[in-house]
């Protein structure tokens, strides 16, 4: 008999059913909470895309799939560096659950260079720091970590508590960069978990803190002198960075820095005498690219390495931006290399995935990111959302002016960016920027998720688990993608879930070694149904039962 | 052991109208302990004859968790016991957390148990209630009665009509209830009419009516009570007035808040218009 679950339906026809399944999904809520989230479910279309409810308060009770403030600060943006320490100033929680659970690698260039990020610093405030403050014990952190490392950067990362009580982690960076003297560099992050809607808040934060305390304070020109890109948004999770770094190299791209995958202090001190900046992932960074375009006229562009042909694209736009003939040639042999693997690990893994569906509930890019993965293995895209996207990222950035900035948002610090007088230099004239536009190269721009997806499919924001619960119910699609929260419930549910924050244990999936590795990870999943077939005991195995005689 | 929370807006004489009651409830044979719950810690200046008190939140910073009941509690006027919670410097920290924090501490040394044969216990509490922490005397059943010290004056009847809301609040959900208002009094046209209605209103009552007297000054400055310091003062007697109703009254109520334009009413019918 065949199961009804594994019947093969045409996608067409699925999609014909999502306005159905949408307008059913909301009326478990209370009638408020169903207005709300009716907002946030949207179906897609590419040519014009509707509006979407997004970046704003997740009714309480939902399980929702997000973070918090401090974790988008602390963990997401700033985490990733190796040689800066990284003091969380709270109860010993908060540093021990962002402590390298996003599997960022990096890779110190020699042996006796410092990798701090397999340390976990906190202040492991107790009761009594609550009441009398944790200013002093935040000092000693301060002074035991220096003499036991000597590092040169410290960052301090404020949690709930220290909010609530008004400890000033400002004041005591100040404080202790005085006192230790020697040049090191001190600074606070207010990103009290609770200050934002969710973990977008503390990037926002986190790019105020990297503009204002680290880029632009070392004036040295690295490397060679030509093609020098920044890739912004890239936090080398599985070893992503390490492939893209490879493409570059090979193609002569001169990369100086990443913000933040396998970076330095150093490379973000340095990150302004690059020529182009390139944005991976919009929504965690693009306040750094603003900034820098204002402050030293480096352009730049959205880019998309994820995805064998997507990683073409973007080295093309490179060797378009900077118009070298030599350039050109030489990243066309390197697609035309990299390709020939790539191609043939495809048509393997296609054998298998063609025609399968997938859903992916993930990040603030992320779920638009890997449907060109998806895309290149023949998968379609039922429904897809971010957890704090806000709408630019899916309606694309042409809708920010018509963002209403609400209390939330205003709780984030505004730094005003001007002008730099000496190093302002624009890389490109108006004219050579408008010629390039004309070849159909886009700056500053970023159309956002649904004009990616196929028209009518599922948009929704802020997923709750009611919400992931139906879906699977109603759609059964063939890989579902998301975290490590949603994992194990989803795959109780017979279906497979892929986590695209941490990878599991895979990975690199960027640039085109790591378009391959995905393609086999993904052709493993959907090829095994060993969620279908595993069962809970009480639903295989046959019982005897009896009563005692006596 | 009848557990009593005194609360009332800054500055409106709790401390001093507390431990005047406790002189007379010892001076009445009463075994009587204080708990000082204002970071000031002067709670029990009168009692102790000075400052002479280290904070439980000070000892617990300076001796860790090896704290002997001994090192907190300090005997006062006519052997009543002197606790203050204390707590850290002005705009540092968590006053809150640490009243918390000491109470717990308290319960676990055993100041409450049956061996210390207490009659009754008083928390003296900062001000307003403002926040969780201030709170928490009328929480969990740390104190069932709570008095409230108002005066005529417009804010601290606002004052101690708020008090009642987190009364009821928490009286609803626990065994917290208000044992009467104490008019302090401020020499305000009409008062003592004014807040027998308004306890009325409130559904409690004033349990007693403390006229303004110098000599509460003059025994301040010597660090005493007026009981201790002038016992044969008419103002003396008020106290020990007080301190017998407190020891009788069976009163004891969830209140109703008034809403604001009620309490604006009052106001206006006993203050202006008399």
């Amino acid at each position: 008999m065949i199961d009804e679950k594994d019947k093969v339906r045409s996608t067409e026809e699925v999609i014909s059913t999502l306005k159905i399944f949408r307008d059913e999904v909301v009326k478990k809520y209370p009638k408020k909470v169903a207005r709300k989230r009716a907002k946030a479910i949207v179906q897609s279309d590419a040519g014009a895309p509707p509006e979407i409810q997004a970046n704003v308060r997740t009714v309480p009770g939902i399980i929702t799939q997000r973070g918090c403030t401090y974790a988008g600060c602390k963990g997401v943006v700033l985490g990733p560096t190796r040689d800066i320490i990284n003091i969380t100033h709270g109860p010993i929680g908060c540093g021990f659950y962002s402590w390298l659970t996003r599997r960022n690698q990096t890779k110190p260039e020699a042996p006796e260079d410092p990798n701090f990020i397999t340390y976990c610093f906190s202040t492991d405030m107790q009761d009594s720091n609550i009441v009398f403050g944790g200013e002093e014990k935040l000092k000693q952190a301060i002074r035991e970590a220096y003499e036991l490392f000597h590092p040169k950067t410290i960052a301090i990362f404020s949690t709930c508590p220290v909010g609530l009580i008004g400890d000033d982690v400002h004041r005591v960076a100040r404080h202790m960069k005085e006192e230790l003297g020697g040049g090191i560099n001190i600074f606070g992050f207010s990103c009290e978990g609770y200050r934002g809607v969710s973990q977008s808040a503390g990037h926002h934060i986190a790019n105020n803190g990297l503009f204002k305390n680290l880029i632009g304070r070392d004036d040295t020109v690295r490397g060679s002198l030509k093609y020098r890109v920044n890739l912004l948004g890239e936090y080398n999770i599985g070893g992503d960075a390490f492939e893209l770094e490879r493409v570059f190299e090979k193609c002569g791209i001169n990369l100086i820095a990443t913000f933040s995958g396998n970076s330095t202090i150093q490379k973000f001190e340095n990150a302004h005498t690059a020529d182009l900046n390139m944005v991976m992932c919009h929504r965690s960074i693009n306040y750094v690219a603003e900034m820098m375009e204002t402050a030293f006229g480096i352009p730049w562009i959205k880019v998309q390495p994820i995805g064998a042909a997507s990683t073409a694209k973007m080295l093309r736009k490179i060797a378009q931006y900077f118009g070298d003939p030599e350039l050109v040639d030489r990243v066309e042999k390197v697609i035309e290399e990299e390709m020939l693997a790539v191609k043939e690990a495809a048509e393997q893994a296609r054998k298998r995935t063609v025609g399968k569906t997938v859903m992916l509930f993930v990040g603030g890019s992320r779920a638009h990111h890997y449907q060109d993965l998806f895309e290149e293995l023949g998968m379609t895209t039922l429904a897809a959302g971010y957890e704090f996207g806000h709408r630019d990222d899916y309606e694309g950035r042409r809708v920010i002016p018509t963002i209403q900035i609400d209390a939330d948002s205003r709780n984030i610090e505004e730094i005003s960016v001007s002008k730099d007088e000496t190093r302002y230099n624009p890389r490109k004239t108006e004219e050579e920027l408008k010629a390039l536009e004309q070849q159909g190269m886009e700056f500053n721009e970023y159309h956002g998720l649904m004009t990616q997806m196929e028209k009518g499919a599922l948009v929704i924001d802020d997923l709750s688990h009611h919400e992931m619960d139906k879906l699977i119910e109603f759609y059964h699609p063939d890989v579902f993608c998301a975290g490590i929260k949603e994992k194990f419930c989803v795959q109780k549910m017979g279906i497979p879930l892929k986590q695209l924050h941490n990878y599991d244990a895979g990975g690199p999936y960027a640039g085109f070694q790591g378009a391959i590795n995905f393609y086999r990870d993904i052709e493993m999943i959907v090829g095994a149904s060993i969620w279908k077939e595993i069962k809970a005991p009480w639903e295989s195995e046959e019982y005897v039962e009896a009563t005692f005689a006596f | 052991m009848r557990k009593i929370a005194i609360y009332g807006k800054g500055g409106i004489g709790k401390s001093t109208t507390t431990q005047n009651t406790v002189a007379g409830l010892a001076e009445m044979g009463k075994k009587v302990m204080v708990v000082g719950c204002d970071p000031k810690a002067d709670s029990t200046r009168l009692l102790l004859h000075g400052l002479a008190q280290k904070t439980v939140l000070d000892t617990l910073r300076d001796e860790g968790e090896d704290v002997e009941l001994d090192d907190v509690m300090k005997p006062g006027f006519k052997n009543t016991s002197c606790v203050e919670s204390g707590g850290p410097e002005p705009g540092v920290g968590c006053a809150g957390r640490g009243i918390i924090t000491s109470i717990n501490l308290l319960e676990q040394l055993g100041a409450y148990d049956d061996d210390k044969q207490l009659d009754y216990v008083f928390y003296d509490v900062l001000g307003d209630v403002v926040c969780g922490g201030f709170a928490m005397p009328i929480r969990d059943g740390k104190a069932q009665e709570v008095y409230i010290v108002c005066s005529g004056e417009m804010m601290a009847m606002y004052a101690a009509n708020n008090i009642c809301k987190s009364i009821s609040k928490f009286g609803k959900v626990g065994d917290v209830r208000l044992g009467g208002l104490i008019c302090n009094s401020r020499k305000v046209d009409n008062e003592s009419n004014m807040i027998t209605e308004f306890a009325k209103r409130l559904g409690t009552q004033m349990i007693h009516f403390v006229p303004r007297d110098n000599m509460v000054q003059h025994a301040e400055i010597n660090r005493k009570t007026v009981i201790d310091h002038a016992p044969e003062h008419t103002q003396a007697n008020e106290y020990r007035a007080l301190a017998q109703k407190i020891n009788d009254n069976t009163m004891h109520v969830i209140p109703n808040p008034l809403s604001i334009q009620e309490l604006e009413d009052l106001l206006i019918g006993f203050g202006i218009m008399n």
